[in-house]
């Protein structure tokens, strides 16, 4: 990086800090908070839709549609999520592969399931066999974001549902009564107002979901946790920055990270609460109209 | 291939230690069903310990904590604020790694402290073993989540139970403990008790990072995800564990809401607050 980290064994502490702290391998630890903020920003708007799906599967008067809805919701509830979080990319994984090595190779006799290895022909095999790094990458990542948009999709679908159904009924009636379809009065008078409601529901998931990022790592991607592990470990003489075992600061940076984090977002969320309470028929909204009249 | 009683004899303590049950977990081929569900039972003792001792531990502290939190003394709200906001703003699973690698810098030969004329040497290597240390850092999790469920009860204690409290001369700690906390129990029962859900299900990330799990003695979701690296089949495993869970779970609603039948028992049947599952489960 600087001109003068040729040889860091010789340097005064504060340039020895400065070419330590921008070697390659820190470049790739700030580029993975870059990964969990992509990451927030792709499966926030998945999970909303998802929940969206939800919730619009449990307020349907159709059986079957009501059912399917019910069921995702109550089961994704139920269940721990960390074993969705482990179980939907395996399942996924071996799910897509299966359908793969059924189109592409019809004529395997062999079974898939042999004992304890799950095998598919070579043209199955999903990233395909030799795909580079970047795309095996990305495959990760994006089972990843299914599984996080599945999991969070479900606590969105009930917070939703339950914003839908306290809309006050009087004014969905209102609409009705002028002749509005249940369509058009969910459009016009359901869908604008309902956000107020939702909004401390969906601010408490989108703070738990952020929370849930560092459980990347576990999916086995190179998250910040796997790099403040790699580059906080001691390092012997033979490394060219050798220093004893730092991970503790590693991982203080990460809770601070954090910590921002949740801070920022609790105050973001704070401002389009009282942005979105105008003029609406609760407690709060009322106590602006009155403040600014 | 063992019966089903050699891997219950072999495995249903082997969470414990080795000298516990079989050497050596099955491996590969050698898995049958009967291993995986004994396995992972015995795996729960792990998360019942875990559970159990951080929520009897982490609710007095968590009653401390609230009472110091709705203080008006800023030397005791401030520093109550910071300690909710630091666990609640943080992701569980960095905090087993923080308090991980926190712990194994202490010194090997413990700590001495001078007491006047003795001095006590603190053994500070159980710090790193999960059973200690990383119910430590459970316990101070949830100490900070139920702070802040108690908190807001303290603030909705009922004015009318306090000036009831005055009229009758009681004050301090007797005021405390005949009034204020048996209503702010009442209050905060049924978040409370989602709350010791959460923290069950989070025992599963203890062994998930930071903590080793010595002589692989770990809690039911490590077994899980052993017998799904071995089997690559995560259709069994997986399932099995979530059966468990939801049977503790449905075991904490049965005892929390007892509590809260005896809490609630002078109040009009339809005014008392009853339990909603309502799980959050990542923290």
């Amino acid at each position: 990086m600087f001109s003068f980290c040729t040889d860091p064994s010789v340097l005064e502490q504060a340039q020895w800090f400065a070419c330590y702290l921008t070697t390659a391998t820190h470049m790739a630890f700030y580029r993975a908070f870059g990964v969990v903020i992509l990451l927030l920003a792709v499966t926030a708007p998945a999970a909303l839709a998802m929940g969206m799906l939800g919730a619009l599967a449990l307020r349907s008067r159709l059986a079957p549609v009501n059912m399917i809805g019910r069921g995702y919701v109550n089961l994704v509830r139920g269940v721990p999520d960390i074993v969705f979080f482990l179980f939907v990319p395996i399942a996924l994984g071996q799910g897509i592969e299966w359908v793969m090595h059924h189109i592409n190779c019809p004529d395997w006799d062999q079974p898939i399931r042999q004992g304890n290895d799950f095998v598919v022909c070579r043209e199955a095999k999903v990233p395909p066999v030799g795909a580079s790094a970047w795309v095996r990458n990305v495959y990760a990542f994006s089972m990843a974001v299914i599984a996080f948009a599945l999991v969070f999709g479900a606590f969105v679908a009930n917070t939703l549902y339950g914003a839908m159904q306290a809309v006050p009924r009087a004014q969905v009636e209102t609409a009705e009564a002028y002749g509005m379809t249940r369509g058009q009065a969910f459009r016009r008078i359901v869908l604008p107002q309902m956000w107020v409601y939702a909004l401390p529901g969906l601010s408490n998931i989108w703070q738990i979901l952020i929370k849930a990022t560092p459980l990347l790592f576990l999916l086995g991607i190179q998250d910040v946790v796997y790099w403040a592990r790699e580059l906080g470990g001691a390092k012997t003489s033979l490394f060219a920055y050798p220093h004893p075992d730092w991970r503790v600061w590693y991982f203080l940076v990460l809770l601070l990270f954090y910590l921002f984090l949740t801070w920022g977002s609790e105050r973001i969320f704070g401002a389009l609460n009282r942005r979105l309470a105008r003029g609406q028929a609760t407690a709060q909204g009322e106590r602006q109209r009155r403040a600014e009249a | 291939m063992r019966t089903c009683a050699e891997s219950f004899e072999g495995y249903i303590l082997r969470s414990l230690g080795r000298d516990w049950g079989e050497r050596l977990l099955p491996r590969g081929l050698d898995i049958t069903l009967c291993d995986q569900i004994f396995l992972i039972a015995s795996g729960m003792i792990w998360n019942v310990y875990f559970a159990v001792f951080s929520i009897s531990i982490g609710f007095f502290l968590a009653t401390a904590v609230a009472v110091a939190r709705f203080s008006e003394n800023p030397w005791l709200n401030r520093p109550a604020g910071a300690f909710i906001f630091f666990f609640r703003g943080s992701p569980l699973f960095i905090q087993f790694f923080f308090f991980y690698s926190a712990f194994v810098l202490l010194p090997r030969g413990g700590i001495d402290i001078p007491l006047g004329f003795v001095t006590l040497n603190v053994d500070t290597s159980p710090l790193t073993t999960a059973a200690v240390g990383g119910l430590i850092v459970l316990i101070l999790n949830t100490t900070a989540y139920s702070a802040e469920l108690f908190v807001g009860a303290l603030r909705s204690v009922p004015k009318g139970d306090l000036e009831a409290a005055d009229a009758y001369g009681m004050a301090g700690f007797t005021r405390f403990r005949r009034v204020v906390w048996p209503n702010m129990l009442r209050l905060a029962w049924p978040s409370y008790t989602n709350e010791a859900i959460f923290l069950t299900h989070s025992t599963t990330l203890v062994f998930l990072s930071a903590f080793p799990a010595r002589q692989q003695s770990g809690e039911a979701f490590y077994y899980a995800r052993y017998f799904v690296d071995q089997t690559f089949n995560p259709f069994v495993a997986y399932p099995i564990v979530a059966a468990y869970f939801i049977a503790l779970t449905l075991a904490i609603i049965g005892v929390f809401g007892l509590v809260n039948a005896r809490l609630n028992r002078h109040l009009p049947r339809e005014k008392r607050a009853r339990i909603r599952f309502r799980p959050q489960y990542l923290r």
